[in-house]
């Protein structure tokens, strides 16, 4: 749906962006994280069509819009919805005007205009608060009037820019709904920018790591938790290592990752009761991304036939991440 | 020593005088905010970070801009007489005294408009652009629809400025209640006239600046801004 190709992009020498290459799937959500500095808001300037990059190319259905000039890239940008990092909204204004906006300037007539704005006042759930002017309304509410707005003009991509960077942890639930509500019910293809792994964590399929301009891991999260070595693991899944463990009390020290219901459920007694080991869950726990449970826990096993039971695990769909003790080459 | 003029006499006068001023103020503001608002937007597009920067385009605007508004208004008032004859057909007179007027403030104009304009949030203008909007609808719904109170307030401290620089009218015999403090007043020792004038002028300017503040908070949105 969009791809990003290569994209170059320096100021004064210094190289913000260095050929960053990503692709999002249709009606997928994609985050891209990385500390600051590592060019996220240069790269969302780009996709949002304010900064031109350097070289590189970026696709919507195929079409390269980087390149665009006048009326043509007036319709690209029309293509790309924008939630744009801050405060955005037209303060003389009221929200059902702010939302009108992209539509005003696709040249929609009127009574089709008022009723878009009613549809999508609905989507972000404030249809109470349409002739409410933005200083009349919380941060949060700002912000999905502002995703509204993003929407108005059927885009296909929507790109949010550090959707909840000025939100309490409360109200950025309600504008990453709103976002997962706009993929599921439009079937927009969304791109957010974030350096807050909570947002990867409750809305995001895949993620992009950035680091000093360049995409350093980039993959379907839940295909990224269950490799250790990745940064994304690292920044979602529960930390194992909390409690220092006597190791010594176990034949077996080992991390595992499990994914989804069954998993997490039922695989650990399972592998207890078939191969006759004691299985103590000494470390980790349990998150949710998006609506998947994913457990990383520290396992330490005691039997006999310890190493056949993380084999079985790992067989079983278990990333058995790492033997602290006992044989190399059991991890899978 | 004359006896005082009588009140009545006073008043008349103060009323020719007020309806001279207001003509010359006020046609001169129409035109002022019909050019020195665009004037502004371009100075204000043409500007760094502005949404047509273009560096060369802005330094010579901004230069004739400044030129235009470090230029005192009585040199313009004499300067301009032959601009004047050619616009307004004579050279003496209200009317001839609205031509030097309208340049002297269209830069005024240009220069407040433009440093409200520079106040809208660069994130809220983006977001505009985003949407696709042309920079036509960008100017008018964002630009100036978003600093629509500041910019009525900057026409109202134009009227005030203006009404200011009318009272050197009598130069080129424009009349006005300036002309009538100075020559009726000061220059022929008639001190009813003179503080008459004075205190009717205080009166005028604020009834004119309470219009615009209120003019400029009918037309603002955020009524309840939560800092």
């Amino acid at each position: 749906m969009i791809t990003v190709e290569n994209l170059t992009k320096s100021f004064q020498g210094v190289n913000a962006l260095n050929g960053v290459t990503l692709d999002v799937e249709a009606g997928t959500v994609l985050g891209v994280v990385g500390p600051s500095g590592a060019g996220k808001s240069t790269l969302a300037r780009c996709v949002a069509l304010l900064e031109r990059p350097d070289s590189g190319a970026i696709r919507v259905d195929g079409t390269d819009i980087t390149a665009l000039d006048g009326s043509a890239l007036r319709a690209a940008r029309r293509q790309i919805g924008v939630v744009p990092q801050g405060d955005s909204l037209l303060r003389q204004r009221t929200a059902a005007g702010n939302i009108a906006l992209p539509l005003e300037s696709a040249g929609v007539p009127g009574p089709q205009r008022r009723s878009r704005v009613g549809e999508l006042l609905d989507l972000v759930g404030l249809t109470d608060k349409a002739g409410a002017y933005p200083d009349q309304l919380s941060g949060g509410q700002r912000q999905r009037i502002a995703v509204a707005r993003a929407l108005a003009a059927n885009p296909s991509v929507l790109l949010a820019d550090e959707p909840t960077s000025a939100l309490d942890p409360e109200t950025t639930g309600s504008v990453l709904t709103v976002l997962d509500r706009a993929r599921a019910e439009l079937g927009v293809t969304v791109l957010v920018v974030t350096h807050d792994m909570g947002v990867v964590r409750k809305i995001c399929d895949d993620v992009a790591v950035l680091e000093q301009g360049r995409v350093v891991e980039h993959g379907k999260v839940l295909d990224l938790v269950s490799d250790a070595a990745s940064r994304t693991s690292g920044a979602l899944l529960p930390a194992v290592d909390l409690n220092p463990i006597n190791e010594s009390s176990y034949d077996r020290v080992a991390d595992v990752v499990l994914v989804g219901f069954a998993a997490v459920g039922a695989l650990l007694p399972e592998a207890s009761h078939r191969f006759g080991v004691e299985l103590n869950i000494v470390g980790g726990g349990l998150t949710r991304l998006g609506e998947t449970p994913v457990a990383r826990f520290r396992l330490g096993l005691n039997g006999e036939r310890s190493d056949s039971a993380l084999e079985w695990i790992s067989e079983a769909g278990g990333a058995v991440q790492r033997s602290l003790k006992g044989p190399q080459g059991v991890a899978a | 020593m004359r006896s005082a003029t009588p009140w009545s006499d006073v008043l008349s006068y103060l009323v020719e005088a007020t309806g001279e001023t207001l003509y010359m103020v006020g046609v001169s503001t129409v035109i002022a905010t019909a050019f020195g608002v665009p004037l502004g937007v371009w100075l204000q597009l043409t500007a760094k970070g502005g949404l047509r920067p273009n560096p060369a385009v802005h330094r010579v605007l901004g230069f004739i801009t400044d030129l235009g508004r470090s230029m005192p208004f009585i040199v313009l008032l004499v300067a301009l007489t032959s601009v004047t004859r050619l616009i307004v057909g004579g050279s003496i007179g209200s009317t001839a005294v609205i031509v030097p007027l309208a340049v002297g403030a269209i830069p005024f104009v240009g220069r407040l408009v433009q440093n409200i304009l520079s106040e809208v949030h660069v994130t809220v203008v983006e977001a505009a652009v985003t949407t696709g909007a042309s920079t036509l609808r960008i100017v008018r719904s964002v630009l100036i629809r978003e600093s629509l109170p500041a910019l009525i307030n900057a026409i109202g401290v134009t009227v005030i400025a203006l009404i200011g620089y009318s009272a050197m009218a009598g130069v080129i015999g424009g009349g006005g209640l300036g002309d009538l403090a100075i020559r009726e007043g000061y220059q022929r020792f008639n001190d009813r006239i003179l503080w008459s004038t004075v205190a009717w002028l205080a009166v005028l300017t604020t009834l004119i600046q309470l219009g615009f503040t209120r003019a400029a908070r009918a037309s603002d949105r955020r009524r309840h801004a939560s800092v």
